[in-house]
This record gives structure tokens, sequence and C-alpha cells, in this order.
């Protein structure tokens, strides 16, 4: 009933609406304002075009500066920090344009408004502004493309051969971590092994497995380089660490990967921001389901010696009974992790070429 | 006539309108043609390109509502997440769930916006309307190459839609995974419930859409190609031509590619194939699938999806110019650097695709090299905005309602595609990808001021498309409220995602990181549902003027070009009498010298012996 009526009070609203516009315009014929082309609104379009540059533009303004806080969580990469300096010069580029082109958008607009008896100035073209035009913005972009270059190509490239290695593998809606344990291996994983108690589908007919743990965290050491290895075992998910400008999609069939150097322990940040509760997030950044925007992870940043003692302290997965009892079972249904598998070979060859020195700190355990 | 005060159609009769004395002609051919015609004929499986553009604008007008709905929808569920949204439950049903919005709905919400307002309203309802309603007039041609393809191309998209819209009605929900549709999540009913039926409605649509495409394309393409009047030379051709022009032979190029694209998935959803999906374990359950590739679907994919941008944008750019140049009583500034600026985006815009993809695991040196090729394409685009701003310059600026969503339209592909560069940039985008500051970007580059070019476009040409006039006053009223709305709505989406906050996201509050903007999401929200409101005030203006709108005159923007020499309603055939020829470019626009501020295109050199500049004296005898 209430639906109703004001469903009926809308309808209504329309129609004394539509009748003051049709009461608008017949005034308007009477006054004879109605066929003028070009009036008061024509000025006062303009006026308004003037105006809002000047207060858009000081809303702009005041609101950027108002939330310039907030939109700088705290870097703790080494990479990040080099990429935030260039988001905010590419920022100030850009930023010179735009307040440049808008300006005279609007400056123009109400400048040469119409006025009776004014003549436009004829001009159709002129060759030497248009290159003028053309060849600054190319410069411009090529230099922010030869640093985007040099920084993309490092950023991207081989992680150092002393890096601590992860693997994160994504699914609907979690992420799985696994480390590689004191043999400094990760071992072969079969997707086809993989049930609920063998969730990564490790292969245990592989020695390398054995000591491989799986955390419900990551433990990374501040100050070391980090090679996060990550993969999906369903759609597609992106391990997504915002702290430390890392971004990878986690697709399924083909292992991909990320490095990046830690620059604060999660303490050193807690103290820094005078919060407590803080801590490194991973999230997904990419499409996956129901879930999609509640896959987190918590990522915490150790001292290295603390970073070696938590890593002693996990139990390798041979330790799991369940896992064990599990994968028995699953390798003979399928017949896989019999150590001459097709699927264990492939994955075998992936992880090949991949025997990362172990922590220096950890080597002296 | 110095200036352009009210000028009634006769007093232009000398200047403005076809050399061909047409009263005579015009009833006989009226009577010949249309008298007979059922209204079946006429106005539902018309082969008439005015009739067939309206149909799109009907139908692109009716899609850009139902975006709309679904946009407020999730804005509601981002701006209030506390919020109990039970009063939907009459409309949206088992979507609410104990007064919330189920999750996978929003998932389905964002990808049916996506695919609506890209596809249907901006492809479809923008560029099927203007290529359709100008090509045939603006080159001087009785009708497109073939009515009957042009037909067809209609009905497809009226198909596609029908099956777009009932997918929306599914008990298993409309498709849900992103407008991208990236699989393995679209190809697996297990991985969300959208993937079902939805999927299969979402691709069977496409698939007609594509066809409506194409069919539009070729005609689009032989048109301008193959019948132009006497006298109109490529480089005679408006802008808007040019645009369109370019924009069919994107389509024609890309549109196969995504029907490839959604075979395949097809394949890997009905037929086990493996194209895009490998070593997955779902639901408790491995699949058999392996060896394909989710890359090389997103590959495929965006080799659609980055020219698509251009096929959205790019007839907007055409328009703008027109009306910019009209409007400012000016040629438009560097006609040649404009045409070679639509050439070089048009090019680039095929080999940009991957800058989609920087971090989706493809190999990093072809990163590097789509970055390069990414932010070339910045060059060309700001040559068009300079040439823009020239033609304002020094010129006489009369705001019609069309004129200022022109100028909006170059503010807000300013503000959006200069964040292009931040993206374009591998770096920068490992950070950027995904988040907020991708949303803000696109929608104002490519969503809003395709809008506004549609918007300024409706404008210009309602007194040709109806015979009547929209009203001015409402189409102020219209511009401001959106203008500054889709401004509030956007900017501050920058902001959040510089933070870093990502997108499709149901909910931020369980992160740390991301729940501090949650004033600021209610302001977007609040902004946005206000500017979808504003834009009633179009609807009504549009239906309102169509029955009830002021007459209107042959020309009544003072404009050259050959849509205008046409009887107020054109008949089928356009021109009552022969088509009048070419002699000029189309924006001599204050010609010194000249008697009026426009002399049209139709308008012999010989008749206007005091404005001819020197070379075109000789053209003259």
């Amino acid at each position: 009933m209430t639906s109703l009526t004001i469903l009926l009070v809308l309808v209504l609203l329309l129609v004394v609406f539509g009748l003051l516009f049709r009461l608008q315009i017949l005034t308007a014929i009477f006054s004879g304002s109605y066929v003028r082309q070009i009036g008061t609104s024509n000025r006062v379009n303009a006026v308004l075009m003037l105006v809002f540059m000047v207060v858009g533009g000081a809303a702009f303004f005041w609101s950027f500066a108002e939330n310039f806080g907030k939109m700088n969580p705290p870097i703790a990469s080494i990479h990040g920090h080099a990429m935030e300096k260039m988001f905010w010069t590419t920022m100030t580029v850009i930023g010179v344009a735009f307040v440049l082109t808008q300006v005279l958008l609007f400056t123009y607009s109400y400048k040469y408004q119409h006025k009776d008896g004014r003549r436009a100035y004829f001009f159709s073209h002129n060759n030497k502004i248009e290159v003028i035009w053309t060849i600054i913005p190319a410069i411009v972009m090529a230099s922010l493309i030869f640093a985007g270059w040099k920084a993309w190509t490092r950023i991207t490239g081989p992680a150092p051969k002393d890096a601590v290695v992860l693997e994160v593998m994504g699914k609907q809606f979690n992420w799985l971590v696994r480390y590689p344990g004191r043999d400094m291996k990760l071992g072969v994983v079969n997707y086809r092994l993989i049930d609920a108690s063998n969730e990564f589908g490790f292969d245990l007919s592989d020695k390398a497995a054995m000591d491989d743990f799986v955390a419900p965290e990551v433990h990374v050491p501040k100050g070391h380089p980090v090679l996060i290895k990550i993969r999906s075992r369903d759609v597609l998910h992106a391990v997504y660490m915002p702290h430390f400008r890392v971004q990878m999609y986690a697709v399924p069939g083909m292992p991909t990967r990320f490095w990046f150097t830690p620059t604060a322990t999660t303490d050193e940040m807690r103290a820094k921001l005078g919060n407590p509760k803080f801590d490194y997030e991973l999230a997904c950044n990419q499409i996956c389901g129901k879930g999609h925007f509640a896959m987190k992870l918590k990522i915490v940043v150790d001292e290295p010696d603390d970073y070696v003692a938590w890593f002693a302290a996990q139990p390798p997965v041979s330790k799991n009974a369940d896992l064990m009892a599990s994968f028995k079972q699953m390798s003979q249904q399928t017949g896989l992790g019999k150590g001459g598998s097709q699927g264990a070979k492939e994955a075998a060859i992936e992880e090949a070429g991949e025997t990362p020195a172990p922590l220096s700190a950890q080597a002296s355990m | 006539m110095a200036t352009n005060l009210p000028v009634s159609a006769q007093s232009q009769g000398g200047v403005g309108t076809a050399p061909v004395p047409h009263t005579e002609h015009d009833d006989h051919l009226h009577d010949h043609e249309h008298h007979d015609q059922h209204w079946l004929w006429k106005y539902v499986f018309s082969q008439d390109h005015k009739m067939i553009a309206r149909q799109f604008l009907i139908t692109g007008i009716f899609w850009a509502v139902i975006g709309g709905v679904l946009s407020s929808l999730f804005r509601l569920q981002l701006g209030w997440p506390e919020a109990t949204l039970d009063w939907l439950q009459p409309i949206l049903g088992k979507w609410i769930e104990g007064g919330k919005l189920n999750p996978e709905f929003y998932l389905a919400l964002v990808t049916m916006h996506g695919t609506i307002m890209v596809f249907f309203v901006l492809t479809a309802g923008l560029s099927g309307t203007f290529s359709n309603f100008l090509i045939p007039l603006q080159v001087g041609a009785r009708d497109m190459a073939s009515g009957f393809m042009n037909m067809l191309s209609y009905w497809f998209f009226f198909l596609s839609s029908v099956v777009m819209f009932s997918s929306l009605f599914l008990e298993t929900g409309p498709a849900a995974a992103g407008w991208t549709i990236y699989p393995p999540l679209s190809a697996l009913p297990q991985a969300i419930s959208g993937s079902g039926t939805g999927m299969t409605m979402w691709l069977v649509s496409m698939v007609f859409f594509i066809v409506s495409q194409l069919l539009g394309g070729v005609n689009y393409v032989t048109t301008i190609i193959n019948m132009r009047t006497r006298g109109m030379s490529m480089s005679k051709l408006p802008l808007t031509i040019w645009a369109f022009f370019l924009t069919a032979i994107l389509g024609i190029l890309s549109f196969p590619v995504l029907f490839s694209a959604a075979l395949l998935l097809v394949f890997d959803r009905s037929f086990g194939t493996s194209f895009f999906l490998s070593d997955i374990y779902i639901a408790g359950q491995a699949l058999h699938n392996q060896g394909g590739s989710p890359v090389l679907f997103q590959h495929l994919f965006w080799f659609l999806g980055h020219p698509e941008v251009y096929i959205v944008i790019m007839p907007a750019m055409g328009m703008v110019s027109e009306i910019l140049a009209t409007n400012s009583r000016k040629p438009i500034f560097g006609y040649r650097a404009m045409i070679g600026s639509l050439i070089g985006i048009s090019l680039l815009s095929f080999v940009v695709w991957a800058h989609h993809m920087f971090v989706t695991g493809m190999n990093p040196f072809l990163g590097s090299v789509f970055m390069f090729l990414t932010l070339i394409i910045a060059v060309p685009s700001g040559v068009k905005v300079f040439n823009w701003l020239a033609t304002l310059w020094r010129g006489n600026i009369r705001f019609t309602a069309a004129m200022l969503f022109s100028v909006g339209f170059v503010s807000l592909f300013i503000s959006g595609g200069l964040t292009g560069i931040i993206l374009g940039n591998a770096t920068l985008d490992i950070q950027m990808h995904n988040t907020y500051f991708v949303v803000a970007h696109f929608h104002l580059v490519m969503g809003s001021s395709a809008f506004f070019g549609l918007f300024a476009g409706v404008y210009h040409w309602f007194p040709k498309m109806f015979g009547r006039m929209m009203d001015e006053k409402l189409g102020y009223i219209h511009f401001w409220l959106t203008f500054i709305g889709v401004y509030l709505v956007f900017m501050p989406m920058h902001y959040v995602g510089i933070a870093g906050f990502p997108r499709r996201y149901y909910s931020w509050t369980g992160f740390d990181a991301f729940s501090q903007f949650a004033d600021l999401n209610k302001f977007i929200s609040l902004a946005a549902i206000l500017a979808f409101f504003a834009q009633f005030v179009f609807i009504f203006n549009f239906f309102y003027s169509i029955f009830r709108g002021r007459r209107a005159t042959e020309n009544p923007w003072n404009s050259t070009t050959l849509e205008w020499t046409t009887p107020i309603e054109p008949g089928h055939g356009n021109w009552p009498g022969e088509i009048p020829a070419v002699y000029r470019w189309p924006y001599d626009y204050s010609k010194p010298g000249a008697e009026a501020d426009f002399i049209p295109q139709n308008v012999p050199y010989s008749q206007t012996p005091s404005s001819n500049l020197p070379y075109e004296r000789e053209l003259a005898e």
C-alpha cells in the first residue's frame, strides 16, 4: 500500500513537472524569447564554464590534499620506493598537462563566447604548431618510457641467486603457502593428487617434497630478496601486496613469479605508524568468484634471526600423518606419484634450475 | 550576415539549400516512395538508414537505463555496506539474502554493467546510431550500400539484446565473471553460478552482436568508399565520416577475433577441449584438461578489447570535432592533422592490447614492447586535444546543449586520458593494475566522454532525426548536472585507487589497507546515483521533443555539411531531387570576405568570389 502511494506521488510529481515545463515554454513563446538562439543563456553558460573551472579546480586540489595521506599507504620494499618516486614524478608531469589544457579549455570557452557583431578568426591550420605539439609530447613520452622500461627490466628480471623462495597458491577462496624446507628445494606437486588433506597435491615420491612445509601465513626476512612462486589450482587469482608494490596473476597450469626485497619488519612498521594492529596484507586482485573480496593472507616481515627461528620450527609435511595417508591412497587410485609419472616429470623440469642458495643466516644453522 | 541570429529557412535559401528547385520533385517522390508503405516496413523492418539509426538510438537508451540501474545497485552496496537492502527484495528476489546483496549477484551486476555499457550502449547505441544516420547524409548518398544488410544489422543487435536481457532473469543469474570473461572462471559453472546458463547466453548474445557489428561495418566502409556524391573526395569528408570510417575498419578487423575467442570458450565449456584450461582442481575434483592457457584467451580478448575502446571513442571524437567547429563558427583547426591522428590512433590501437596484461604472467619482454607502443598512442591523442583547443581559440562560441557536451567531452577526455600515461607504464601498472585507479581512468576516458559524445550528437542531430528541436534549457540542466556529477564520481575514485583498492570487491572492510575510505565511497555512491537520476531530464526531453518539440528549420545550426541541405524530415532517399554536388571542404566557417559566417559544402566557388582564397580562385573557373 505504501509503495503504491509512493508510486502515485511520484507520478503526480512528474505530471506537475511536465505541466510546469509546458507552461514555461508557452510563456517563453509569448514573450518572444523562445526563438532567439543566442541570448542570456549563452552568457550564463560561458560564465558557468569559468565558475566550474575555479570552483571545481579548487575543490579538486583541496580534496586531493585532504586525502593525500590516505592515498599513500606505507611502502616496504626496495623497488616499491623507486616506483613510488616514478609514480609521483609522472603524476606531476600529467598534472602540469592537466592544468594547462583544462585552464585553456575553460578560459577559451568563456573568453570567446558569442558576441554580436564579432566574427570568428578564420584559422584553418598551421603546420609549425602541429609539429611542435607533436614533438614535445613525444619527447616527454620517450623519457617516461625509458625510465619505465629500465625499472621494469630490473623488477621483472631474474631474482638474485640467494633469494628466499616460497610458493603461494591461490584457490577459491583462500591462499595456501609452502616453503621448500631445509633442502631449499620445492618438491614436485601434481594437481591430480590434491584432496582435502593434501591441498597442494604433494608428490611424496619426490624426496625434495618430504621436508617442504605448509604455513598459515607468509613469513619473510627483512632486507633479503624474496622470490614468490605463484600458482593457482582452479581459476585465475592475483597475488597483490600493495605495501610491497607486488602484483602477479596466479594462473592455473602456468606458474608465475615475482621477487622483491622487504625493507621494514612488521614490528618496525607498527612502531612507525603508531598502529600496534598493523599487518602487511596479501589480497586477491583478479575476479575469482563469490569470495574474491575476502581472500586475505597475512604477511609477516621478520628480522632475519626471527625468520630463521620460525623457519626451523615448522613441521615438514612428512610429519603430517593425514597427508601421508591421503597421498598413499590417492597415488594408488590414480597411479600417480610413483616417481615415474608424466606429470611428476614435467613438474620436475619446471623446478629445475631453481636451486637457490640458502639464506646466509640459515646456512649457519 | 555577420551574426548568426535567427535566420529563417527561406533567407538561407541562396546559400544554404540544394541548388535544385525541389518543391515539385519533393511531393512526387514522397508519394511514390512512401505513402503506400505499411507501418511494419516503415517503422519496424525498415531499410531506411535514418529509421535504423533511430532504432539503434532508442534501443541504446533502453540499455543505458538498464546499465545505469545496475551500477546504482552495486554502488548502494559499496557506499552503504552495512545497510539492509530488504526494500529491494520485491525486485531482486532471492538475490537479497537476509537484507544483504548476494556476493555472486554483485559480481553479476558489475559484469553486466560493463558488458551493457561497452557493447550495447557505447558501441551499438553510439556508433550504430550515428554511423547509420550520418554516413549517407554527409557523404551525399540515398542510403547505405545495402539497406537490407543494414536492416539485418539492427535485427541481429535486437536478437542479441533479447538474449542478453533474458539472461538477467535466469535462476542461476547472468554471467558474473567480469565483462572480460576470463576463463577458467567463465568456463566452469562449478566456479561461479553465473558461468552456467548465464555465460552460455552471454556468449550466444555476443555472437549475434558480432554479426550485427560486421554487417554494419561492411556497409559503412562500402558506403563511404563507393557512394560519395560528386565532388566529395576523401579530403572533403567531414571528420565525423573519417571517424566512422576508421571505426568501422577497426570493428571489421577486431570483432572476428572476439568471435574466435568466444567460439573456443564455447568448445572448452561444452565439448571438453582445453584451449584455456589446464591443471584444475575444483569442487573436489581434478579436471582432465591439460595444456590450455588462460593467458591465450586474454590475448584474443584484448586483441578486440583494446581496439574496442577506440571503436567507442572515435565516433565521439568525430562528432565533437564537427560540433566544436560549427558552434565556434570556425574551421576545425588542423583538419589534416585530425585525420592523421585518427589514422595513427587506429593503427596503434591494434598493437597495444597487451598493456592490459602486464602482470598476468606474460613474458616481461613483451611488457616492454607494449609499454613503448602504448605510451606512443598518447601523442596522436594529445594532438587531437590541442587541435580542439585551437579550434575554440578566437571563435565566436554558441553554447548549444551539443556544444556544452562537446566541451565537456574534451575536458573528460583530458582528465581520463592523462592517467593512461600512468597505467601504460608497465612499472607503475604493477601497483595500479585492477585497482580503482583503472576504473576511474576508463570511466572518464571512454565511458563518460563517449557518453558526452553521444549526448552531443543527439542534441545536435535531433532536428534532422525527428524534425523538431530538443528543449535547450533542459539540455543545459542536463549538461551541468551530468558534468558535475561525473567529476564528483570519478575524481575521488582515483584517490581510492592510488591507495590500492581493488576493483570488483563486494566489500573492502576485511582489509586494513582498504578500509579507510568508507566516507569517500559513500560520497562516490551518492554522486553516482544522483548523476544517474539526472539522466531522466534527458530522457524526458528526448521523448517529449519527438512529439511536442519546437519545429526545426532545415539548417538550425547554420552548418555546412550536406545533411542540412535535405528537407526538414528527409524521406527515404534523403534528397527530393538530385543529390547535391560538393565543391569545398566542410569547414568554411567565418571565412573572410564571405557574406554569411558559413558556406555549405555544396556551394561552388564561382558563387563566392569575394571569399575565395588564392588557390580556390582557379577552382572557381
